[in-house]
């Protein structure tokens, strides 16, 4: 059994300093300010963490190219801006340890000798944000913030509260949201790192990615290693929903098998899950002994996401699950490119068509169309993978997998 | 030049500067790249997604007005990929939009072989608002190019009377906060008209004229004169109507140094003198 460390607090949680204090809490600040800052993003970036967002990019290196840029001013931001379908991990990261998430952007902000560190969370979590407002208070009143911004100044933190949108999770859009404007992706490059928040050097996390951190800085580089697969060393958290007995945030060491997933969580006899959220994909019970890993999905082009994984029983209607991804990113296109704006809405349209079995026959066929220019031609990956799902389950029925 | 490299452009040598975009080397090798909201004098809001190029290193297709040109860059403009991109943003716009008064837009949809009956769906309703003397708005032919934005921002004008309010498919061009333009920021100087792709702005006397079936660009002379009423001097382009010795619409030489093609409300709107005096 996987000895837990980003939950290890679930059943008492630490919402006060103290308590966090007591349970071997900061641990991790301690040993990075007698470290420096350049060793600890090294030990960072052997360990192998990628970001736990979705998209997988090597934290580590994110850190070094803050670290290293000209510019003094330069921020840390904390994306908690949770809103795939079916993810809920970062918030449970938050209720049950606000102070390990605090302690890894305090590492983090560090690390990069941030000015100042901004942490953007969901504005429907409002729970979260004023448990995150509280614990950032209780931090700088015992003086943990002092010294960690350059030149030995203290690090501000301000929270914000999300707009109301998925595309503000976008790591641009998100800035634009910061900076008080429309929570509308910028083009990349300039990658955040070089030209981010207000236009200066930004190191921009999620949740569980900086949660990873305190442990790795303490344990180091080779206790994250000795953990999951070569190429997905460490551990993951899954939101697990839909028809399963247990729902819930389950922490695995990469490499676990589905099936051990789905075990744990009480699936019976289902007809697929989707992996990986809205813009992840459809995965049926042939490949329900594939691996955990970021390289075991891509090989079955899947993706792990963000780790969301939603169970659908052999009732459930999946092109009714499609027309509902459909509606979302129709609804959360900020609208700004063509190929989003007009293109989900008409993909919803089509799908709404292919749900209520009422199409014209050439859907499918227009679906995988629409799909390529969306995936081609859109500013940002919300455009770029609004078809992801409906593309795999198209591949599906086509091999005959579908129940209903 | 010491700051010039050397990019491929569909496996030919092409040469860029400092700078300079993808989409400027494009038509300086006279590569024809289909275009929306892009316009010479305002940031690229690469929104339409028209001028898609396929960049090697790079997953998705990039904005040509957009991108910078950087030393061996390798673009592709004749992919597979391009072509179903571009075609595709087209039939896309021509699944919800009026196009009527956008010939540059349809003209370009035909070269590209777009299907108009491609895809079908909800059309884009966001209402014809007819609230002041000067110029009328036709949403249904937005196309969202962000044009009218920036020209009313930070790259013409900086009234800030015209954003993007709502979301998705309900996204849309709004004056103020949702308000009548005659309530909002609006200065009345019509730069935003200048720039609109495709008629959805439109000056009064145009949109009169079209209305009432009178509207003979053939009839036209433009008569180039400088602006009078201020010392700034601005070039003027007076559409004449060589029948009736009417103006029709005023405009300025979008390369004139002094304007780049802006004016404001009185070089634009206060022409009506002329034919008083003439009277």
């Amino acid at each position: 059994m996987h000895e837990k460390v980003l939950l290890r607090r679930q059943t008492t949680p630490a919402l006060d300093l103290g308590s966090y204090l007591a349970s071997g809490g900061f641990a991790g600040l301690k040993k990075a300010r007698e470290i420096g800052a350049a060793e600890t993003v090294r030990i960072v970036t052997e360990s192998g963490l990628v970001g736990r967002g979705g998209a997988g990019f090597p934290t580590g290196r994110k850190w070094e190219s803050v670290r290293t840029a000209t510019d003094p001013e330069r921020y840390f931001v904390l994306n908690a801006d949770e809103s795939e379908p079916g993810t809920f991990k970062d918030r449970v990261m938050i209720d049950v340890d606000p102070f390990l998430v605090l302690e890894g952007v305090l590492i983090g902000s560090f690390a990069i000798s941030a000015t100042r560190a901004f942490i953007y969370v969901r504005g429907e979590y409002r729970k979260e944000a004023d448990l995150l407002q509280r614990c950032a208070k209780e931090l700088e009143a015992a003086g943990y913030l002092e010294g960690l911004g350059p030149e030995g100044r203290a690090l501000a933190i301000e929270i914000r509260h999300g707009g109301g949108a998925y595309i503000c999770g976008e790591e641009t859009a998100l800035f634009r949201s910061i900076e008080g404007y429309r929570g509308e992706p910028m083009s990349k490059p300039p990658f955040p790192t070089v030209a981010g928040l207000f236009r200066k050097p930004t190191a921009i996390n999620n949740v569980e990615t900086v949660a990873n951190v305190p442990d790795i800085v303490t344990r180091g580089a080779s206790w994250l290693r000795s953990l999951g697969t070569e190429r997905s060393p460490g551990i993951k958290l899954y939101s697990v929903s839909g028809n399963v007995e247990r729902p819930g945030v389950y922490e695995l060491p990469f490499g676990t098998p589905l099936r051990e997933l789905l075990d744990l969580a009480g699936a019976r006899d289902l007809q697929a899950i989707l992996l990986g959220g809205a813009a992840g994909t459809f995965v049926f019970p042939q490949d329900f002994d594939m691996p955990l890993s970021y390289e075991a999905a891509q090989e079955r082009h899947a993706t792990l996401g963000s780790g969301a994984l939603i169970a659908f029983d052999h009732e459930t209607n999946l092109w009714r699950v499609a027309e509902r991804l459909g509606s979302f990113f129709a609804h959360e296109s900020c609208g700004q490119c063509v190929p989003c704006r007009v293109g989900t809405r008409r993909q919803h349209e089509m799908l709404e068509a292919l749900a209520e079995g009422h199409g014209r026959g050439s859907e499918r066929d227009l679906l995988v169309r629409l799909s390529q220019v969306m995936t081609d031609a859109s500013i940002c990956g919300l455009g770029q993978t609004a078809s992801t799902a409906v593309r795999s389950l198209l591949d599906a029925e086509a091999k005959g997998l579908l129940a209903v | 030049m010491a700051d010039a490299f050397q990019i491929l452009i569909d496996g030919h040598e092409a040469i860029a500067h400092a700078g300079e975009t993808i989409l400027d080397v494009l038509r300086r090798q006279q590569v024809e790249t289909p275009t929306l909201c892009t316009h010479e004098h305002l940031t690229p809001a690469k929104a339409c997604r028209a001028c898609v190029v396929e960049l090697k290193g790079s997953r998705a297709l990039v904005a040509s007005c957009e991108r910078k040109a950087e030393p061996g860059m390798e673009v592709r403009t004749d992919s597979e990929r391009v072509e179903n991109a571009r075609r595709g943003v087209f039939e896309l716009l021509l699944s919800q939009n009026d196009v009527s008064t956008a010939p540059a837009l349809a003209a370009q949809a035909e070269s590209l072989g777009a299907d108009p009956g491609r895809y079908r769906g909800q059309r884009y309703e966001k209402g014809f608002f007819d609230d002041n003397q000067l110029y009328v708005r036709d949403y249904d032919k937005c196309i969202l190019c962000y044009r009218c934005v920036e020209a009313c921002g930070p790259d013409v004008q900086n009234t800030f009377a015209l954003t993007v309010a709502g979301r998705g498919f309900d996204a849309g061009i709004a004056a103020g906060f949702g308000g009548s333009l005659p309530d909002s920021a609006c200065v009345f100087c019509g730069n935003c008209v200048a720039v609109c792709p495709t008629g959805a702005l439109m000056d009064r006397r145009e949109h009169s004229l079209r209305a009432e079936g009178r509207w003979q660009e053939d009839r036209y002379d433009v008569v180039q004169t400088t602006c009078s009423y201020c010392g700034v001097g601005c070039q003027l382009e007076l559409h004449v109507d060589r029948e009736s010795n009417e103006i029709v619409k005023v405009t300025s030489p979008m390369d004139h140094s002094i304007t780049h093609g802006f004016l404001c409300v009185k070089g634009r709107y206060g022409y009506s003198f002329v034919e008083a005096g003439a009277e």
